[in-house]
């Protein structure tokens, strides 16, 4: 799994931080979420696809 | 593809059947059955898109031709008072990009799931002296005044630097504001009178700033002059308001519903932070109280859901809908707080998913769970259909919840 995040897109909900904290973070000044892992490994694969999914402004991409 | 019916398009409603007030209009969940994207009437007359399941919402919300620009002329507005408002009461929430995510950017740090976690103790702290208070008058109590509007409302004046004294006065403006049933001078009115309160604040915080966020928002914005008085002064009303009417009405509502659900409160009650926010997830879920929708105008022809939406027509995702789209969640009648409930829409979709939805879920985690343990014995002292519910408020819930213990 390779993760890629559109920054212009984020809206700073924080879901992706919810479902998968240890691949997801945000930036203090304004939330944009902050890659931690873009490979991250097999047991972290169900929390970033869920994160992925509930990303409002579908701004996680996964391949 | 279908043509628009012949026949006249059903009254959208929030009219819920008697005996299920945490259950969508039964005229809504009939047009769900029929289909995932249905003519219905406003009532002005006028006609929208009702879309009705959780992944035609989904698509809709993200799409960047769906404008919630209130400023259209086809825009779906909720009732006359809202129509007279809009144009008043325009924020990031009603602009499209890349305006909308460039203003809502100046908040989005403010509410980041830090920020949020790091307001715990206070937020504990608040939860502690109101239910001390409570427990002191002894029963029976209206939890709306004594717990549910003050700890909200207490939290958002303190990280926006609002006096909470005077609480009375914006409780007021902003009851009327989101009435439906107010005439539309009322609400006009009523939000001039609160944007003229927050314009001498701003201009306040410009002079002697304080540790809050309209501190940051008059030293960043207005005296390097990027934004006038009068827009810090419509973003603070639109985050006081958005910051206690909500999760005012999440926490009566939810516990309401609990106390219909003993099995489903003992787990609230005793169960680890962990299940408790899986509970806040699952009662955001099934009560959905945004119960008006998500509102939106078409600017480019869409086609979703086997239907054509034009350009210039009315688009409403009915969210409390998608709450119980059974193709989501199993059995969605049920209230279930063990199941995995994080893909509901109560806080919408989209780039205007609600910016202070993780303040709101730590206020909901501690806030249920500290009442419950509290007053182990808490009975409603009127039966349910008894019981006042905001069926004609833009934020759905309870104007009062009469609790013994």
């Amino acid at each position: 799994m390779r993760i890629t995040i559109d920054e212009d897109k984020c809206c700073g909900a924080g879901q992706c931080v919810l479902a998968a904290p240890e691949v997801f973070d945000q930036r203090d000044e304004d939330g944009v979420v902050v890659l931690l892992d873009a490979e991250p490994p097999a047991e972290q694969h169900a929390a970033v696809t869920e994160a992925a999914q509930i990303c409002p402004a579908a701004a996680i991409a996964l391949a | 593809m279908t043509e628009a019916p012949a026949a006249p398009a059903p009254a959208l409603t929030t009219r819920r059947a008697p005996g299920c007030p945490f259950d969508p209009p039964p005229v809504t969940q009939e047009l769900r059955e029929q289909a995932p994207v249905t003519r219905v009437s406003l009532w002005n007359g006028s006609t929208a898109w009702l879309v009705t399941r959780h992944e035609e919402q989904v698509a809709l919300l993200r799409d960047p031709r769906i404008s919630a620009d209130s400023r259209h002329s086809g825009y779906p507005t909720v009732s006359a008072s809202f129509e007279a408002t809009r144009a008043h009461n325009r924020t990031f929430i009603t602009m499209d990009e890349p305006e909308h995510n460039a203003q809502r950017r100046r908040f989005t740090g403010d509410f980041t799931i830090k920020r949020m976690q790091a307001l715990r103790p206070r937020i504990e702290r608040i939860i502690t002296d109101l239910l001390d208070a409570m427990e002191q008058a002894g029963p029976p109590a209206d939890l709306v005044t004594d717990f549910a509007l003050p700890l909200p409302s207490l939290v958002i004046c303190e990280l926006l630097g609002v006096p909470y004294e005077d609480h009375d006065f914006f409780q007021r403006c902003s009851a009327v504001m989101i009435d439906t049933r107010s005439a539309p001078e009322a609400a006009l009115a009523a939000s001039q009178e609160l944007l003229d309160y927050l314009e001498k604040l701003v201009e306040f915080k410009a002079e002697q700033p304080g540790d809050d966020l309209l501190s940051r928002l008059a030293e960043q914005y207005l005296l390097t002059g990027e934004s006038t008085v009068d827009e810090c002064a419509k973003q603070a009303r639109l985050l006081l308001i958005a910051g206690h009417e909500t999760t005012a009405n999440m926490i009566a509502l939810g516990t309401c519903a609990l106390l219909q659900h003993p099995d489903q409160l003992a787990a609230v009650r005793d169960g680890s932070p962990q299940r408790v926010a899986g509970a806040v997830e699952e009662l955001l879920r099934y009560l959905t109280i945004t119960h008006m929708g998500r509102r939106r105008v078409a600017v480019a022809d869409i086609e979703v859901g086997g239907q054509l939406i034009r350009a210039g027509e009315a688009v409403i995702c009915a969210n409390d809908l998608a709450n119980r789209d059974p193709e989501v969640f199993a059995d969605p009648d049920r209230l279930d707080v063990d199941r995995a409930a994080r893909a509901h829409l109560a806080f919408g979709s989209g780039p205007h998913q609600c910016l202070g939805q993780n303040l709101a879920r730590i206020e909901l985690q501690l806030a249920y769970p500290a009442l419950l343990r509290r007053f182990p014995g808490l009975r409603l002292d009127r039966p349910l259909e008894e019981l006042p519910f905001r069926t004609d408020m833009a934020v759905y819930g309870l104007h009062e919840l009469p609790l013994s213990w």
